[in-house]
């Protein structure tokens, strides 16, 4: 009989100790304040911020909270810089300053940009001090030690060093492989069919007595793809100059504009045609996306053009672009690094180059066994990306994510 | 004359690739400034620029209009538009131009009123030019269109709510399309296009490509 009663007791003992009554007990612990309290200057920054680090307490709960005091001088006056809960913020949240290592939950870390707090004096030598308190609602328990660093830019940010040594090496490898091409020319370089029907379709523009349409993307020439588009169009003026046919180029951007027309003169002028060259037939049509698109389609239905190019970098104006020229029954070839405009390409376009292929397409046009080396080059980098995919996916199917932490980008 | 044709562009093309290159791995403030400078400059660029534009724009209405070419009435508004907008946008709600912009001016109107709902009307067109290439393409007539056409057709319905009520498990593989075989090979894509441009970055650099300049070598 006593044991049911010891029972029931224990139960009701156990049942009556919810949350608030623990919120009630822990109240009545003393705070053990954490140890090893640094401040240091953030590395890999431009020198705004001061990066504080200190070891977990074992008082740390969801209730107990961290605050940091700041001060310019170490006698003060002390101001209230950050509060946070104690179980956040870790040096494991971090990995671009201190790795990946497990222990990293063992410690705590915090970045503070001293001088967002004293607007209007900031001093970019000055040392700020700071302080560190545990806090439990009202109550706050200081730890005492004061600690102090001074932010300083730094010239180089060492989270990015996979990167430029990713960087280094391929370029290293790209121009190997141009000094290689021009010992030994003869390259051999994979059929680009969309590259081979430029010839056809210009063919097919001067045996019918209609234009040839080159449209840009959308981005300016800060854009890579802007820049490769620019290189074909260069090739694509060469072969029209010599086929004696109209090339009508239009952009939506001044520069571009600028640029594009000092590049078809000159291959007009190459071509020995200089006087075939008309500056109206390249030309600003619009500078907006929607403006262009109507512009660039009026052009089309008007003109019936026979063949139409779109090189360069496009948005939601691709398929409204590429539709409108499959209905006036032109030989279309399209290249693009916009993945997202791919599909609308391939759907309306005869050819349509992808990715990559864009940016090889002046190379391949030209034959330059220079330009053609570094396709080479191309394939080499990918080869390597290959193998590292390969054994990155087996070494993360065991666990180890060596690979994974090695190409990580900060 | 050479040199100054070919030589100094170079040399910059050269000087200014390696700098914003490096620029990129130096967190230093001398390096964001010098970041900040050279945004600056390719504004004030950009803004001269704006001129080339509008002489080409205006000079290639002016001369179908002048040779009376097919739609040259088109021409027409595109002076009307610019006047009308470039007359406002000087006179600024009263203020003259020289002061900042005012807001709810004439020049608001006309870009709410006009150029917007123009600018959405064709956006709109997009949704029956879609409808048009897709009853092109997904017709199949080989095994590649055909996979094509059932992946699209698996995508679709599981992104409306009659997808799951067909099946449950419509849903699910048109998000293990787009997050497997999709990604992966717009990943694929990606990593060949970063190639690409890194490639083509080093030749333009070491005026290994010159085709930007103008002619080839």
């Amino acid at each position: 009989m006593r044991l049911p009663l010891l029972l029931l007791s224990t139960l009701l003992t156990v049942l009556s100790c919810n949350p608030c009554n623990h919120g009630a007990l822990a109240q009545g612990l003393e705070l053990i304040l954490p140890e090893g309290f640094k401040a240091f200057d953030t590395p890999n920054d431009s020198g705004e911020t001061i990066s504080l680090t200190w070891k977990v307490s074992p008082s740390e709960s969801t209730d107990i909270d961290y605050i940091i005091y700041l001060s310019p001088s170490t006698d003060g006056p002390w101001q209230e810089a950050v509060r946070f809960r104690s179980d956040t913020h870790y040096k494991s949240d971090a990995p671009e300053l201190f790795g990946f290592r497990k222990k990293l939950r063992n410690s705590h870390f915090l970045r503070i940009e001293p001088r967002r707090y004293f607007p209007g004096k900031e001093n970019k030598k000055a040392v700020y001090y700071f302080k560190l308190a545990m806090a439990r609602g009202e109550e706050v328990v200081p730890q005492g030690e004061v600690v102090s660093a001074r932010a300083k830019g730094n010239w180089f940010d060492l989270s990015k060093l996979n990167n430029l040594i990713i960087m280094v090496s391929f370029s290293g490898i790209v121009l190997f492989f141009i000094a290689h091409a021009r010992r030994f020319p003869h390259l051999f370089v994979r059929r680009i069919s969309g590259l081979d029907a430029v010839d056809e379709a210009l063919g097919r523009a001067t045996e019918m007595g209609r234009p040839a349409l080159f449209v840009h993307g959308l981005t300016g020439m800060g854009s890579i793809s802007t820049m490769a588009a620019v290189n074909i169009l260069g090739r694509i003026a060469r072969k029209v100059a010599e086929y004696d046919t109209i090339l009508k180029v239009v952009n939506n951007d001044p520069i571009v504009l600028s640029v594009s027309q000092e590049v078809v003169k000159e291959s007009y002028l190459e071509a020995g045609r200089p006087d075939a060259y008309n500056q109206d037939n390249v030309v600003l049509v619009a500078s907006e996306q929607f403006p262009y698109v109507v512009a660039v389609g009026g052009i089309m239905t008007r003109e019936r053009t026979a063949a139409n190019f779109f090189v360069g970098f496009f948005y939601a104006e691709s398929l409204i672009l590429a539709e409108t020229g499959a209905a006036t029954g032109a030989i279309q070839v399209a290249a693009t690094d916009s993945y997202t405009q791919l599909p609308f390409f391939i759907t309306t376009c005869d050819y349509t180059l992808m990715g990559e292929e864009l940016y090889a397409a002046s190379a391949y046009l030209s034959r330059e066994p220079m330009l053609l080396g570094s396709l080479r080059a191309q394939d080499l980098g990918k080869a390597i990306i290959i193998l590292v995919l390969f054994f990155g996916t087996i070494l993360a199917s065991f666990g180890i994510e060596f690979i994974t932490q090695v190409f990580r980008a900060f | 004359m050479t040199f100054l044709k070919r030589g100094v562009p170079l040399g910059i093309a050269f000087l200014m690739g390696v700098l914003m290159a490096f620029q990129y791995y130096v967190p230093h403030e001398h390096s964001k400034a010098f970041l900040e400078l050279m945004t600056r400059w390719d504004k004030i660029i950009a803004g001269f620029a704006v001129f080339i534009g509008a002489y080409s724009l205006f000079h290639l209405h002016y001369t179908r209009i002048k040779r009376r070419a097919a739609g040259w009435g088109y021409s027409f508004f595109v002076f009307v538009g610019a006047f009308v907008t470039i007359a406002f946008g000087l006179y600024n709600g009263g203020e003259a131009f020289w002061h900042d912009k005012k807001e709810g001016t004439m020049f608001d109107w006309i870009y709410m009123n006009i150029q917007v709902p123009a600018g959405a009307t064709i956006f709109s067109i997009l949704a029956f030019f879609m409808a048009s290439a897709a009853y092109r393409t997904f017709r199949a007539r080989t095994v590649e269109s055909t996979v094509l056409l059932v992946a699209a057709i698996i995508v679709m319905l599981g992104r409306v709510p009659v997808g799951a009520l067909i099946s449950q498990y419509i849903p699910v593989a048109a998000d293990w399309i787009m997050g497997v075989p999709n990604l992966a090979a717009k990943r694929g894509i990606l990593l060949g296009v970063s190639l690409g441009a890194i490639a083509t970055s080093i030749k333009i650099i070491f005026g290994v490509e010159r085709q930007y300049l103008g002619g080839g070598d």
